[in-house]
């Protein structure tokens, strides 16, 4: 492994253990205040421990005992690099410049750090505007200029911190796409709570939630399988935990959940249901025929998504066509059925 | 100027006319233009008193041009002790932590409050020929009380506070994100001060640059004090200005213009080259 963490910081609540193999990213997928920022600060170097060691290509970044510091290498010596959800360009330098901080600071001549710079511009495709000022550049310019500052200077581990939250939805795309090229070969931690950047960037994921790692995989697995209520939660995927019995999955509530396809597990395994959203029907009376599951559910809220509504209830969330909406006269507080055929819904072990 | 930060002043300058005020109270108006008055008046009322036909001598007479002279030269001396020192205190205060942080940061601001004669009298308790340290720096040859060197480190106490406080609150309201990041590109916290965190608080090191030069350039009880009057050693303008209301209070004006015009000058200065260094 190329960087190892495994940490704790009790004043934050953080008790993570992450590992990235040389070129690949990790994404870590949580809700604010979960201790994704602190995991990169322990990384960064703004953070220090309070017990575990901190590992980069074999060399100790940071290590503790129990408060008491062991090993501590200054945030500069690391060769880590951090990327911020604001690009934070320096506004005294002109863009060709900003890229070529960490050449500089490094040690290269001028020159060679313009050269390498301007290497960098081309590779964003900003080099008209290598002589202006950062605050002449728009959001998503300055957050490109950005990323090629932190990789100009070469980090062994590049770290990003919600890199696209603040910009407009309409250039998101396109700026992931350009990140997904030129995070390639490069070692990237990848803090996020928006599940197409993790889908998209990252080879692995860890969700974070509460200070912990709760789960961690291959991208595809976790987002198509989740297991954690977060996980799930942003996958948009609905998740219903019990243990095995011989028809299906039964839930705390008594209810039998049946799925697709029959697990080689033994009985009273604790399980998993996951369904999506758009499977899930909703009726205002209980449905009937064909082997399907069915929840009594209150309405809790509606959102749009996409083309269609997210009804969420007490029990599942639902994607339905707005016509639908209109016709059932759903609204929050509204009793509702729900009904997922079995083929939709997905049963794996915990 | 670069195109950028002509237009950053001029947004900053420029309101825009469909904006309406907000927390202006329609009575302030009036007490806010007795107190424009009450800078200003004086300052026409000495202009009025000047004997302008003979402002020529008055301002060029020997005493003066010495004066004048020894305050530039103490001023700019003490400004550059208080950068030299003022700047690490600031940094200090600002971004260590420690424990008396804030302690140290109420009594760095004494000098501030306290009359510049107590200051006086403190200095001369230290360095004096029998004070603290000026019996052991009188073995080693050194005298400093009454001397040119006395005026700089009288200035230099009640200038450094403006600097230090200023500064402090640039570097508190900058931040440590863009140091961060610097750091991050692999920059030693010493170039991080000097390629990003002094350029992103430039504004505000000027302006706490400008205040401690005007503060050491009006300096008079600490100096008067501590250093005494002696013409060409000691006897800085605004002990000239004193010395003269005496016996020519034509010349007392004169030289008090003259104080007048070189502030104006520093802080004309300052102002057009302070306006564009702002970080964004």
């Amino acid at each position: 492994m190329t960087f190892e963490l495994a940490a704790t910081v009790p004043s934050r609540g953080l008790d993570v253990r992450l590992d990235v193999a040389e070129g690949r990213t990790l994404a870590l997928l949580g809700p604010n205040g979960a201790g994704k920022s602190t995991a990169l600060g322990l990384a960064a170097g703004t953070l220090r421990p309070h017990d575990g060691e901190i590992t980069l290509d074999g060399r100790t970044l940071a290590a503790a005992r129990d408060g008491r510091r062991t090993t501590w290498v200054a945030p500069h010596r690391r060769r880590v690099a951090l990327l911020a959800q604001d690009p934070m360009l320096f506004g005294h330098l002109t863009v060709r410049e900003n890229i070529a901080f960490g050449p500089r600071a490094q040690g290269a001549t001028r020159r060679e750090a313009a050269a390498r710079a301007d290497r960098w511009l081309a590779a964003i495709d900003l080099t008209d505007l290598a002589d202006r000022r950062p605050a002449t550049l728009s959001g998503g310019q300055a957050q490109r200029v950005a990323i090629a500052r932190a990789l100009a200077a070469a980090p062994r581990l590049l770290l990003l911190d919600e890199p696209m939250a603040a910009l407009d939805v309409d250039i998101t795309p396109a700026l992931r796409q350009r990140l997904q090229h030129l995070l390639a070969e490069q070692t990237t931690v990848l803090a996020t709570h928006d599940v197409l950047d993790a889908l998209l960037l990252a080879d692995e994921v860890a969700v974070v939630d509460g200070g912990r790692v709760v789960e961690r995989g291959p991208t595809a697995e976790v987002l198509s399988r989740p297991r954690s209520a977060f996980a799930a939660s942003i996958a948009g995927l609905n998740l219903l935990s019990g243990t095995w019995t011989s028809d299906g999955v039964a839930t705390a509530g008594g209810e039998v959940v049946h799925g697709h396809g029959a697990p080689d597990v033994v009985l009273g395994t604790a399980m998993t249901a996951v369904c999506r959203p758009a499977a899930v029907a909703v009726h205002l009376t209980a449905p009937h025929g064909s082997p399907r599951n069915t929840f009594r559910a209150t309405v809790r809220s509606l959102t749009p998504h996409g083309d269609l509504v997210r009804v969420r209830t007490d029990r599942l969330a639902a994607d339905v066509t707005p016509g639908s909406v209109a016709e059932l006269g759903l609204a929050p507080g509204r009793e509702v059925w729900l009904a997922v055929k079995a083929a939709e819904v997905d049963v794996y072990p915990v | 100027m670069t195109p950028t930060s002509e237009r950053a002043s001029a947004a900053r300058a420029a309101r825009d006319p469909a904006e309406v005020p907000a927390g202006l109270p329609r009575w302030a108006y009036a007490p806010a233009v007795v107190g424009g008055l009450f800078v200003v008046v004086p300052l026409i009322a000495m202009g009025t008193r000047v004997d302008w036909s003979n402002y020529g001598a008055l301002v060029t007479s020997e005493s003066a041009r010495a004066a004048l002279a020894l305050s530039l030269q103490t001023a700019a001396a003490s400004t550059l002790l208080c950068l030299v020192l003022g700047i690490p205190m600031a940094l200090v205060l600002a971004r260590g932590r420690f424990p008396g942080q804030g302690l140290l940061r109420s009594l760095v601001l004494v000098p501030l409050v306290l009359p510049p004669v107590v200051g006086g009298v403190a200095l001369l308790s230290t360095f004096g020929r029998r004070g603290l340290l000026g019996e052991s720096m009188e073995v080693l040859g050194l005298q400093i009380a009454f001397s040119t060197t006395a005026v700089v480190l009288a200035q230099s106490f009640v200038a450094l506070p403006f600097l230090v406080v200023s500064l402090e609150g640039a570097l508190r309201t900058a931040g440590e994100r863009y140091d961060v990041v610097a750091a991050s590109l692999g920059a030693s916290p010493t170039t991080v001060l000097r390629r990003v965190t002094l350029p992103l608080v430039w504004p505000g090191l000027l302006s706490g640059t400008v205040l401690a030069f005007a503060r050491a350039l009006g300096e008079f009880g600490a100096t008067i004090t501590f250093a005494g009057s002696l013409q060409g050693v000691t006897r800085t303008l605004p002990l000239e200005v004193y010395l003269q209301r005496e016996t020519d209070p034509d010349a007392a004006v004169a030289l008090s213009l003259l104080l007048v015009a070189v502030a104006v000058v520093v802080i004309a200065a300052t102002h057009r080259r302070g306006a564009g260094g702002a970080v964004r």
